[in-house]
């Protein structure tokens, strides 16, 4: 008795020295910054964000002495990004567009607060030049670029014209507004086929199409200029050559306000999903020093064009001949900056403030190196099984960072308890592990996923890790495609071998017997279990552990290979889910006994779902198209839901009467909540 | 237990018997004659054996064979089909191996009307399977109800060998489980089998609070046969297969015209769902029998006995970040209890009772640091976490098993106060949210309770507040204890006093708590509003000295002993049949008398008014009374 509670004091206390030993240690490989406590910067600054990045802009705040003021919604008062900062407002209800968007609110929270400057983050206010006028008027400093540096690159036709100006390879396209169809079938033939079309005002996706020949144009000019009109209220389209295998490769530059200017070096993005990235990595496997350095110069380059401060990305398209063409700037902090800080040691919110508040940089383009190599993996709040992940919402009923490992850095705004809502963005961290060699970084990120807790939310590290151990990501061979190209029927989760098989089945029938034998009444003593010698298919394989059932992680040792598991479910019947190579697997694990007698058990029958519609995912219905008594034809739509600013249309799975509705335009849903039911 | 098992192995060693269920008998003839010496064993192979021996020894091993499949191959065939498991592969799940030991397996109905006493309309043990056995290494006793001989009809014999079980189970203080799997009574044998019946809800009765009973119904369990179930502790049914009623579809058709489906009627999602018979219901008999197996591991043997004590890996100061964000700002605002609890337990484990009746109320056990508790608690998820009939109830039934067995009891409330309205008052609320009340301070067992977000009014009172005895009662830093919301307070003293009025009752907790209550808030609403404030943080972090509440017990006393010994007798008696609800610690005890004054009374009736007496009594259902008296 004395002894097993004392291991289990030594323990706890083995945990608690983990975490503090290792946040030294995550913190000294990031950054080779010098914070100097006698230039001074500023007293106190508002972060006009949330989540993450307001907690990582605090973080180098309270390193450089500075006072923060965090604004938060009626919903995120006890957020994380609250509680750090040394002041917080309320800026307003939980929509975004009355509170993280709410100039009002934020300028008199400035007001009210004495912020001598705001930094926005990214997304929100970030590039809205209204926003940092306001703030000028007030003599309030906005961490960032100066207002016509956000102008002239937020407009796609304008920033292109400008790149072209200052001789930055741009996409052979037209250089202006499209003005009719027969002009955009006259400008697709001169730039030659395949050609985009898009929208000038429109980003993410929207108001996009490829065309291959003439119809195509025709067609995806009226289609692009309607959803462009509804989606931006600006129908103005350009046409541009279409890039094949592109990859999106952008430079991160680092300017102040005495005209100079970094390049530090590139971040590979290929990988996304309906164009938002999913996997970063910097530096990209495809670039040579040249590339790299013409890349770099140019958007210094452009940079110096528009009198550029503060930090900022040029995105640029590169082709399978190393060919780029800019694509558009960034004028914030990007969401995958840390790995750029990993392999140069720079922290990019420090040098932020430094420049607005008009120090000059301190170092030279040959001081920059690429020390390692390093991944972020973005960690979302969604399901990787529908279209690579809609989004889901949840309590965080456990979590845990994989902090405790070398060399990982772990970006969040969130803890165990919070809540992941449908108003803001379902990401719930930046994963980035750091490496001496790109193999070192991917097998850390391999071992960070799986020692990921993360419960009561679906998430996509299934996805990620599927990714991260691809062959063909890890070979390099990348391009924007690689999802759709990659798993056309759509993700499926890890395809299990005859040898992960065996492993997965061995540790769950361990893990029962392990569990069986510590409910014998007298097994009181904390014993170690010997390894486990598990047949599967006439194959011996041997497990072992330390069977912590309280534990999220199930560290084991499987045929003297360590691997970690984590045990999500376990129920007297013999079902166990466990996650095994970033995936979860269903497991029943059953005594020959009742293997035997289950044979008499009847299978129910499921419910029968052509019949009814639920919503697959949390949202808020658009709109209904159907009332009760209608015939609906299959496919037709029944009604639409809106989540995460994305419209889904919900269709008949057959053709029938509609019996009930129990849903309302403007209602929110859960998921899984009834909407329609068919006769 | 040493013992026990040195005897097994050897009787393993020397005889080799096959047989996959080993009886008691076997054991100890195994272990007797390895005492006689083996020597004699040799001698005795080169005697010459008589006819008659040989064919004792053949007429055993047929009659083991024979009780070894029941009803016989067809009917376990059909039993199969049903997707049901047969009686005696029910006790070898539920069982750890080779652990059970039958008794009464050769036990033969008596019935010589209608044909009965031929030779193939007698089974070996009839249609029920006893004995004893152990879940995990702990004993327990079991029956299981053998639908293939005459559907598990219960006979005179049948009823014998579930009383016998249950009167060791008694003695010893081991727990009874049935498999209840029975088509009801055996009309061959008319009224021997009700007598059955009854014997075997005395016993039911008397074992209540004293020993553990659960029962698992996975079969019919129709008309009289129903009320075993319901006097035992904990009733849970199989899905689709399992179906609890007093009357069938057939007799409620031609009784009140209802057209109703055997499911709709008293099927498991029925029972566990709108009349709150069943505790649980699982998906299939080894999903229940497997679960009843972990079930098993939160409850003592008896009432003598502590609750199994596991090595917890979990550790007791484990830090639970999300208990900062859990209750949220808003008062009005919904989150679930059961965060809480799953971030509290061990492994996040809570077994819960009834998770689909009376859902504004949770109760269940889990353990912490490795010993079992029994946790209430308002759900703010469902109807705010108000109480109502219904889930007073559930809660005061969970609170007095957990008193019965030494469980301590874990409360954490939310509570606006009791759901005002006509259906819940003519549903006598009063009485049903009195015996929530009664529970909770009659418990003996340490009692913490935790306010997590509000505690308003009678329903603050009754959940487990200090006053009722509590041994420990902490509140969220953010906790509200008032009389109502402060929405209400700003109304003018007249509307106050009216809305106090429909509070109360709405709210139930009799005059005496209001004239506290309104002197209370007369009081304090002399103060500004930031005092007001302030002092009823005061109270939350004081957890409330509740000066108020002693001083009406004190005065009820005073009242009640001003009368004549006869009145206040009679009072009291009054009180005992009203469904004793009141606060009235005495009156329990008198509670007891009454009951065997009235069974003194019973014993003078006829057997046969005894026995009607008996069941009228049974149906009243057994609102905890009983359990208690044995208990105390």
């Amino acid at each position: 008795m004395i002894t097993s509670t004392l291991r289990r004091v030594l323990l706890v206390a083995k945990h608690a020295s983990f975490q503090s030993r290792c946040c030294v240690a995550s913190s000294r490989v990031q950054y080779s910054t010098v914070y100097d406590s006698n230039e001074k910067t500023f007293d106190k600054i508002l972060i006009a964000n949330r989540g993450e990045i307001a907690c990582r802009v605090m973080k180098t705040c309270k390193k450089m002495g500075i006072k923060t003021v965090a604004v938060h919604s009626d919903v995120d008062a006890s957020a994380v990004h609250v509680k750090m900062a040394d002041e917080a407002v309320c800026v307003g209800p939980a929509p975004t567009n009355k509170s993280y968007l709410n100039m009002d609110a934020i300028m008199d929270a400035i007001r009210k607060t004495g912020s001598q400057a705001v930094h926005p983050g990214y997304g929100f206010l970030s590039e809205n030049k209204e926003f940092a006028k306001r703030l000028a008027a007030e003599d309030v400093v906005f961490i960032g670029p100066d207002t016509h540096a956000i102008h002239a690159m937020g407009d796609k036709i304008e920033s292109k014209l400008l790149a072209k100006a200052a001789n930055v390879n741009v996409i052979p396209g037209f250089d202006g507004v499209v003005e009719n169809v027969e002009d955009a079938v006259k400008i697709a033939g001169d730039i030659g086929y395949p050609v985009m079309i898009k929208a000038s005002a429109g980003g993410g996706g929207k108001g996009m199409r490829i065309a291959w020949n003439d119809d195509e144009t025709r067609e995806g000019f009226r289609l692009s200029s309607q959803e462009a009109a509804s989606s931006f209220g600006d129908d103005r389209l350009l046409i541009e050559k279409f890039v094949d295998n592109p990859r999106h490769i952008e430079i991160q530059v680092l300017a102040d306000k005495h005209g100079n200017a970094l390049w530090l070096n590139e971040r590979e993005c290929s990988i996304q999903r309906r164009n938002q990235k999913v996997v970063e990595e910097a530096p990209s496997t495809f670039l040579d020093p040249e590339t790299r350095r013409a890349m770099g110069e140019q958007a210094v380059q452009l940079a110096k064009a528009v009198h550029y401060s503060s930090a900022g990305t040029v995105e640029f398209l590169v082709d399978s001949n190393k060919n780029f063409y800019f694509l558009e700037m960034n004028t914030r902090l990007q969401v995958e900056h840390p790995i750029t800080e990993c392999i140069t040691g720079l922290d990019l919110v420090q040098q932020m403030i430094r420049v607005a508040k008009g120090f000059p940089l301190l170092h030279k383009q040959e001081d920059i190196p690429i020390n390692g190599w390093a991944i972020e993996s973005r960690v979302y709040a969604e399901d990787p099984y529908k279209s690579f992940g809609l989004p889901s919402i949840g309590r965080l009923s456990q979590y845990q960072e994989p902090i405790n490992l070398p060399k990982v850095r772990v970006d969040s705004g969130i803890q165990e308890g919070s809540d992941i809502s449908i108003y803001y963005d379902p990401m719930i961290s930046k994963l980035v592990t750091y490496g001496a060699t790109r193999a070192e970084a991917l097998q850390r990120m391999e071992a960070a996923l799986d020692n990921y807790v993360i419960r009561g939310v679906t998430h996509n590290i299934p996805l990620l890790r599927e990714i991260i151990t691809h062959p063909r990501f890890i070979s390099g061979d990348i391009t924007t495609n690689f999802l759709p190209e990659e798993y056309p029927e759509g993700f499926k989760g890890h395809q299990l071998t005859s040898e992960g098989r065996r492993e997965l089945v061995a540790t769950a029938a361990a893990l029962y017997v392990s569990n069986w034998c510590w409910n014998i009444e007298c097994s009181n003593e904390m014993t170690l279990w010997p390894p486990w010698q598990v047949e599967v298919d006439g194959v011996t394989v041997e497990v072992s552990g330390e069977w912590n059932l309280a534990s999220a992680l199930l560290p084991v040792t499987i045929n003297r290979t360590p691997r970690v598991l984590q045990c999500l479910s376990r129920d007297a019947g013999g079902d166990i889910t466990l996650q095994y190579l970033g995936t979860q697997f269903k497991v029943r694990v059953l005594s020959q006994l009742v293997s035997t007698l289950s044979a008499h058990m009847p299978e129910k029958v499921p419910e029968d779902t052509s019949s009814i519609l639920r919503s697959p995912m949390p949202g808020s219905v658009v709109a209904v198209s159907v009332k009760p008594g209608d015939v609906v034809a299959e496919g037709q739509e029944i009604c639409v839901i809106e989540a995460m600013k994305m419209q889904n249309s919900l269709i008949a799975a057959k053709a029938a009467k509609v019996k009930s509705v129990h849903c309302k335009a403007g209602e929110t849903v859960g998921e899984g909540d009834l909407l329609v039911q068919l006769e | 237990m040493a013992a026990f098992a040195v005897a097994r192995s050897r009787c393993v060693l020397l005889s080799g018997l096959k047989a996959s269920f080993k009886t008691f008998g076997q054991v100890k003839h195994g272990a007797a004659s390895a005492a006689v010496a083996q020597s004699e064993l040799q001698q005795q192979s080169r005697r010459w054996y008589s006819v008659s021996h040989l064919s004792v020894q053949e007429r055993i091993d047929r009659k083991r064979n024979a009780a070894l499949i029941g009803g016989g191959q067809k009917r376990i065939d059909a039993q199969h089909k049903r997707g049901k498991l047969t009686a005696r592969e029910r006790v070898e799940l539920l069982l750890d191996k080779d652990s059970f030991v039958e008794c009464d397996m050769f036990v033969e109905h008596r019935c010589s009307d209608f044909g009965m006493e031929e030779d193939h309309n007698k089974f070996a043990g009839d249609s029920v399977v006893t004995g004893q056995g152990r879940i995990n290494g702990r004993l327990v006793y079991v029956f299981s109800q053998d639908f293939t001989v005459f559907g598990g009809s219960l006979s005179g014999a049948h009823a014998q060998k579930i009383c016998k079980i249950m009167d060791q189970a008694m003695m010893v203080g081991a727990p009874v489980i049935g498999l209840n799997d029975s088509g009801g009574a055996r009309i061959q044998e008319g009224v021997e089998s009700l007598a059955g019946y009854a014997d075997i809800f005395l016993r039911n009765v008397m074992a209540s609070g004293v020993v553990p009973q659960i029962s698992l119904i996975m079969g019919p369990c129709a008309g009289g046969a129903v009320y075993s179930p319901a006097l035992t502790d904990f009733t849970f049914m199989v899905k689709d297969t399992s179906y609890l009623f007093i009357t069938g579809p057939d007799v409620v058709k031609s009784v009140t015209n209802e057209d109703v489906t055997q499911e709709e009627l008293g099927g498991a999602k029925t029972h566990t769902a709108v009349s709150g018979v069943a505790h649980r219901a699982f998906e299939n008999d080894i999903d229940a029998l497997l679960n009843l197996r972990n079930f098993f591991n939160f409850l003592p043997l008896s009432n003598q006995d502590p609750a199994p004590v596991t090595e917890c890996h979990d550790p007791s100061d484990r830090l639970v970040p999300g208990l900062d964000t859990i209750v949220p700002f808003e008062t009005t605002k919904a989150y679930d209890m059961l965060d809480i609890i799953q971030g509290i337990t061990d492994e996040r484990e809570f077994f819960e009772i009834m998770p689909n009746y009376a859902k504004n109320i949770v109760v269940g056990f889990a353990r912490m640091n490795g010993r079992t508790v029994g946790i209430v608690g308002n759900q703010p998820k469902v109807a705010s976490g108000c109480l109502d009939i219904n889930s007073s109830v559930k809660g005061a039934r969970f609170v007095r098993f957990c008193d019965a067995f030494n469980i301590p009891i874990l409360t954490f409330v939310d509570v606006p106060g009791f759901l005002p309205g006509t259906s819940q008052e003519y549903g006598g609320i009063i009485r049903h949210g009195a015996k929530l009340l009664f529970a909770f301070a009659e418990a003996t067992v340490p009692k913490i309770t935790i306010i997590t977000r509000k505690a308003y009014g009678g329903a603050y009172d009754v959940m487990s507040s200090k006053h009722l005895r509590g041994d420990v009662n902490y509140a969220w830093p953010s906790a509200e204890v008032a009389v109502m919301g402060a929405k209400v307070t700003q109304h003018t003293p007249e509307r106050r006093c009216e809305l106090r009025l429909a509070v109360c009752r709405g709210g139930r907790d009799g005059s005496q708590g209001n004239t506290t209550h309104l002197l209370h808030k007369t009081k304090v609403t002399q103060h500004p509003p930031e005092r007001r404030c302030e002092l009823r943080l005061a109270v939350c972090r004081g957890g409330c000295d509740g000066s108020q509440g002693n001083t009406t017990h004190l005065l009820h006393k005073t009242k009640v002993t001003q009368h004549t010994p006869e009145r206040r007798c009679e009072l009291r008696l009054a009180v005992c049949r009203g469904g004793r609800d009141g606060s009235q610690g005495n009156t329990t005890h008198l509670l007891h008398k009454t009951h065997l004054l009235h069974k003194t009374k019973v014993t003078q009736h006829t057997p046969e008014r005894r026995c009607e007496l008996r069941l009228a009594v049974c149906r009243g259902g057994r609102d905890g009374s009983q359990g208690n008296t044995t208990h105390t």
